[in-house]
């Protein structure tokens, strides 16, 4: 059982806040999902758990465990438990899926111990039939020339075999057509589970029919503005990011 | 982006941590008595000094003697080639180190302290596993030398060049020189005065030699320069895969290397020639090598460049023969303080022969990679083919590659392809992969490989491999 708390966090590019103020605690297992409108600072709060190096943290914490991550390096927070599924993921051009996600649980493990290959391997294959992904991707190079479901399909997949505690995914729907939306989210609900924590990143409330959060937050101009239950979702949608605006003025 | 003064290291910046990365296998050195020392500084009375140790024939002490006079006469080719050269101080350099005695057959009678370093390298186990021949050269002569017995029995001739002069005069003399001339350059006529060591192989007619031979050249003193000379000939329809690797201590004065190598492919034959280099970051590696191919043969020249401070290099094939073939694959990784500038030349002298450069190079933080290329197709020719491709890999802003491909084509009875792109791995590319645990040098590391995945994959299996380690290594270093 783990928890990610994340307290009073205000975070700004350069002289610019993005994000006033966020506190959320998210347990092993709970799907909660961020909502809001554009620049509300949604995405900002994924990548600053992860910690890209855009971003600085100007007040607040993150924790997990309750152990700081704030000084830690992106790489070191991976390992320590957060997975983060890009709205793009970059290319990494003559990397192999197969020989990626190896030196990425290879990094896992303690200095002097070896990947068992065949093991890897089998796994590998498992979590494919899972998410119904074809085997000639193992051999495709990371991302490149992919289509935007196959990029996603592919964080998924990635998702998958690192077993994180918590995964923050950004904007997983977007650019997706309703056919690649319903594939990747059956892959997500494949993976939940009492283990694992998410955050879901979305602007429509469309991912939401398929992943069913536990909780909803809507974000408004760098701050959780409502929280609630999954209908709200259905009603945000129904009435709009406006109605949030009335119902909840940001000072 | 660096200019030409701030290529200029001091000996301080040869000692920045970030700079010295790890040619740390090879970055050990052990105080050597030697017998022989033609002491500091070049004139002819260095040059009688190597010739009369070497007990060698009049023609070649004055072909020395003659070179010497062209290296003096030449001007360093700094109009084209950076200004560092000028940091090379030839009155600094010890030209001539030995301890005397023949190189030794077995590793046993090879003298204890240089036997630890070769066993340090690991060069009697890779002999064991997969090679038909080695010979270990450590400063300027062979302290071992040895090639399988069955590989013998077929006629194969692997000795080192001074060896090679003393048993097979006759052999030696016809193609010595003959592929690249004392003038071709001012390093070349160096090396041509001051020569010493290097391989000399021959294969007989019609034979495969099934493995590897090797080389390995070890630089072990301070101030020190080595001048090998290899001249590789294989016979009528015959076949060698030949594998040099280099390493040397990291001193904080600069050492010279300055090899001349060159190859003949008589009919129908193949050669192979595979370097991986992992000088220290104090070298100036200046190499000039070429190959003549006769009709129907085959030269091919896989050349990857990882350490030095300044490597000049540019492998070449002259395609005399009709219907041969000439082929470089070239990776040059730059890191800081480092400057690659290599290449390939191809000098089609026959109808119907065919060149391919393959050149990929990497620029790590302030490092420098210029890619320098000469196809040459003439006009009374006919049915040639070139396919030049340059590509290059920057990482970190500070970065700087060039390309210079001069091809030249007469006539209209020919076929040139040039393509050539530049790719950056960027701040998102590196934090991707650390998001999925990857430290910074590892993601480095894989976008490297993955640069020169495609190349790497034709190389034999333990030579990629090995590429693979170093620049592990290497990436590893670099980051702060």
């Amino acid at each position: 059982m783990s928890l990610l708390e994340i307290k009073d966090l205000h975070v700004a590019i350069g002289e610019k806040p993005i994000v006033r103020g966020v506190s959320l605690e998210i347990r092993s297992g709970e799907v909660h999902a961020i909502m809001g409108p554009n620049g509300a600072g949604k995405s900002t709060l994924a990548k600053v758990i992860a910690g890209h190096p855009d971003y600085t943290v100007t007040g607040g914490d993150v924790l997990l465990d309750g152990h700081s991550v704030l000084e830690m390096e992106p790489d070191e927070r991976a390992r320590a438990g957060f997975f983060l599924a890009f709205q793009y993921p970059s290319e990494i051009p003559g990397v192999s899926i197969a020989n990626f996600l190896r030196a990425a649980l290879q990094a896992r493990l303690a200095d002097g111990e070896e990947l068992d290959a065949s093991a890897y391997y089998k796994r590998l294959y498992e979590k494919m039939d899972l998410l119904k992904i074809d085997r000639k991707f193992t051999s495709r190079s990371v991302n490149e020339g992919f289509s935007g479901g196959e990029k996603k399909r592919c964080e998924i997949l990635q998702m998958a075999m690192i077993e994180p505690k918590f995964a923050l995914m950004d904007e997983t729907d977007s650019g997706l057509d309703i056919d690649a939306l319903k594939i990747v989210a059956e892959g997500v609900n494949r993976l939940r589970g009492p283990g694992l924590g998410m955050l879901l990143i979305t602007h429509y409330q469309r991912l939401l029919n398929y992943i069913v959060p536990d909780f909803v937050h809507v974000m408004r101009e760098g701050r959780i503005v409502l929280s609630g239950g999954k209908s709200l979702a259905l009603e945000l949608d129904s009435k709009g990011y406006d109605w949030v605006k009335d119902e909840v003025p940001v000072s | 982006m660096p200019d030409s003064q701030a290529i200029a290291i001091d000996p301080s910046a040869v000692e920045n941590p970030a700079v010295g990365i790890d040619q740390s296998s090879g970055n050990f050195s052990y105080d050597m008595k030697y017998e022989f020392d033609a002491g500091s500084g070049l004139n002819e009375r260095t040059v009688d000094y190597i010739s009369s140790v070497k007990k060698e024939a009049s023609w070649l002490r004055e072909f020395r003697m003659n070179a010497l006079k062209t290296f003096e006469s030449k001007p360093l080719p700094t109009h084209w080639a950076t200004r560092d050269l000028e940091n090379i101080d030839f009155n600094k350099i010890r030209y001539y180190l030995s301890s005397g005695g023949k190189p030794k057959r077995t590793w046993d009678e090879v003298p204890d302290d240089i036997k630890r370093t070769f066993e340090r390298l690991g060069i009697p186990e890779q002999e064991r596993k997969f090679l038909a021949g080695v010979e270990a050269q450590f400063d300027s002569e062979a302290a071992y030398s040895n090639i399988k017995e069955t590989v013998a029995k077929q006629g194969v001739i692997f000795v080192n060049s001074t060896e090679a002069l003393r048993e097979h005069p006759e052999i030696f003399r016809k193609w010595f020189g003959k592929v690249i001339p004392t003038s071709d350059n001012k390093f070349s006529a160096l090396n041509s005065a001051v020569f010493s060591g290097g391989s000399f192989i021959y294969v007989p007619p019609g034979i495969k030699v099934s493995h590897p031979l090797q080389a390995y050249f070890r630089i072990n003193a301070e101030n020190f320069g080595q001048f090998e000379r290899t001249l590789i000939i294989v016979d009528e329809g015959s076949e060698v895969t030949y594998m040099e690797g280099c390493t040397a201590p990291k001193f904080s004065t600069a050492t010279l290397h300055s090899a001349v190598v060159e190859l003949v492919a008589l009919k129908g034959a193949k050669i192979q020639y595979i370097t991986v280099q992992n000088w220290a970051n104090n070298v100036f590696n200046l190499v000039t090598k070429r190959g003549l191919a006769h009709e129907e043969a085959e030269i091919k020249w896989i050349d990857c460049n990882i350490g030095s401070r300044l490597t000049m290099k540019y492998p070449g094939v002259v395609l005399k023969g009709r219907k041969s073939r000439g082929e470089v694959l070239s990776i040059a990784l730059a890191n800081d303080g480092q400057h690659q500038d290599t290449g390939a030349k191809m000098i089609h002298a026959a109808d119907e022969t065919t060149s391919n450069i393959i050149a990929k190079s990497i620029s790590v933080g302030q490092g420098r990679s210029t890619y320098r290329g000469v196809v040459h197709i003439p006009r009374h020719l006919k049915g040639c083919k070139n396919n030049t491709e340059c590509d290059a890999l920057l990482i970190n802003s500070n970065s700087r590659t060039d390309t210079y491909p001069a091809i030249t084509v007469r006539g209209d009875r020919h076929a040139v392809q040039h393509e050539a792109s530049v790719s950056k791995v960027s701040e998102e590319q590196i934090f991707y992969m650390k998001q999925r645990g990857l430290t910074e040098g590892q993601a480095m590391s894989l976008s490297v490989n993955g640069f020169i995945n495609d190349l790497a994959r034709q190389f034999p299996m333990e030579y990629s491999v090995e590429l693979k380690r170093l620049i592990d290594l290497e990436m590893e270093g670099s980051v702060g």
